[in-house]
């Protein structure tokens, strides 16, 4: 085993982490840092409910070394309100229902920032094609991907935020 | 998952230096898409793994001087996808790279840790069989280069040495009038592993087609090329005929395991269809107009 001090900028703040070697992103998220918007589903990489966004990136933090984010940026679903304000996005999802049980939400919410912010205006196709990948367990599928879509039609492509 | 020391080397030869000290205890990992689920299922236990991280001359692609194209091994697949050198190059290497898994599996696996972890039904492997791929590597012994159809062994396994390391794919120069294509069968899930799939490239010249290459991926221990089928078509205009005998060389050369995907037989049948539909996509016309389409 070994161990390592990284650092990284997180949500926008500097952070100085050691971790063990085994450890992953997910892990020094939830546990160390107290982090729990970001869940943790098939643990395999598959399921999309530990997306989070590393250099502006789509990953599955249950599959990437905590070591990897060393320099790194990394944003969670945290990061997405500020000062109580909640993202054009966020706002769809409450607007269109796009959550049920709500676990798989902050992956839905993280996955979609990253498709908005690389394609500022993307078709229908193009919305289920990138969210392809985030499993809903309540199947509430057509209400995710209304919600991406109206929060792309409403908000300011550069900010993600209401006009 | 059981504890390891990681260590992350500037340079390919101290990296080269710790698998020669380390042997089996070690194990190299790049983007970790496939490396950590193995370690997750404890199929594999190293006390050492070594990253590739720090060697920045392992990323990046290039076209080179006589206008192929070289990748480095710790080049992810998302950036092969959206590289429009990669698209010049050939849409269909591209369109390939960009069908395995999700985006966020191709934001973290590499190109040279998907050759190195020898998965008969992964997407790359297929497409670089169909484009002549050349396989560089590094090892305690020096560098060496691999013809990709001698990369791939069984399952899981490739023709490295222990102490080799992937360090680059390049990619021969291409004729104005080659063209290729990927096509995957996907029954399932988008995401998915390919049931069979299927990759094909050739030159046409006055309705000729040669140096036609057939690769089929998972269906077999290992991604291969169809001596038979390729010979079937050669120097042809790639009608039904010939298109059917390619595709029955191609039934008799697979080699498919039955699982959740479909039987072997099923898989076979498979092969044979998918194989049909991608000589007839190379007959209709270029690989850039198939794209637009």
């Amino acid at each position: 085993m070994s161990e390592h001090t990284i650092r990284f900028v997180l949500n926008g703040e500097e952070h100085t982490a050691t971790v063990p070697a085994h450890r992953m992103l997910i892990g020094l998220l939830r546990d160390d840092l107290g982090l729990t918007g970001t869940k943790e589903g098939c643990s395999v990489g598959v399921c999309g409910a530990c997306s989070v966004l590393v250099d502006d990136e789509l990953i599955s933090s249950c599959i990437l070394p905590a070591v990897f984010v060393d320099g790194a940026t990394v944003r969670t679903v945290e990061s997405l309100a500020s000062d109580g304000e909640l993202t054009e996005l966020q706002e769809a999802f409450i607007r269109h229902g796009g959550f049920q049980c709500g676990i798989c939400t902050p992956g839905q919410l993280i996955a979609a920032t990253a498709l908005l912010e690389a394609v500022p205006r993307p078709t229908e196709p193009e919305v289920r094609s990138w969210m392809m990948g985030n499993l809903c367990r309540c199947t509430g599928y057509y209400g995710i991907v209304e919600s991406v879509l109206a929060a792309a039609e409403a908000g300011d492509p550069a900010t993600n935020r209401s006009r | 998952m059981a504890a390891y020391a990681y260590v992350s080397p500037s340079t390919l030869d101290e990296a080269v230096g710790i698998l020669a000290e380390h042997g089996d205890d070690a194990h190299v990992i790049a983007g970790g898409a496939s490396l950590v689920l193995m370690l997750r299922q404890q199929l594999l236990a190293p006390r050492f793994l070594v990253g590739l991280r720090r060697i920045d001359a392992l990323r990046g692609i290039e076209t080179t001087p006589d206008g192929g194209l070289r990748i480095g091994a710790t080049t992810t697949h998302r950036m092969i996808e959206r590289t429009p050198a990669v698209r010049e190059y050939a849409p269909a290497l591209a369109e390939a790279v960009g069908m395995v898994g999700t985006v966020r599996i191709r934001n973290q696996g590499t190109i040279g840790g998907n050759l190195a972890h020898a998965d008969p039904a992964q997407d790359p492997p297929t497409i670089l069989l169909a484009l002549d791929a050349v396989v560089h590597v590094v090892g305690s012994a020096g560098p060496r280069d691999i013809p990709i159809d001698e990369l791939f062994v069984d399952f899981f396994e490739t023709s490295l040495q222990p102490t080799e390391i992937v360090t680059a794919v390049s990619l021969p120069p291409r004729s104005p009038s080659a063209a290729a294509h990927y096509v995957k069968f996907l029954p399932r899930s988008k995401d998915d592993y390919a049931t069979v799939a299927v990759a094909v490239s050739g030159v046409s010249r006055e309705g000729r087609w040669t140096r036609v290459r057939i690769a089929c991926g998972a269906a077999g221990p290992v991604p291969m090329r169809v001596a038979a089928a390729e010979a079937a078509v050669e120097g042809g205009t790639l009608d039904e005929a010939s298109i059917a005998r390619a595709a029955g060389a191609v039934g008799e050369a697979v080699d498919p395991i039955a699982d959740l995907r479909g039987s072997a037989d099923y898989k076979r049948e498979m092969a044979m269809v998918w194989t049909r539909r991608a000589l007839r996509r190379l007959a209709e016309g270029t690989e850039r107009e198939a794209e637009d389409r």
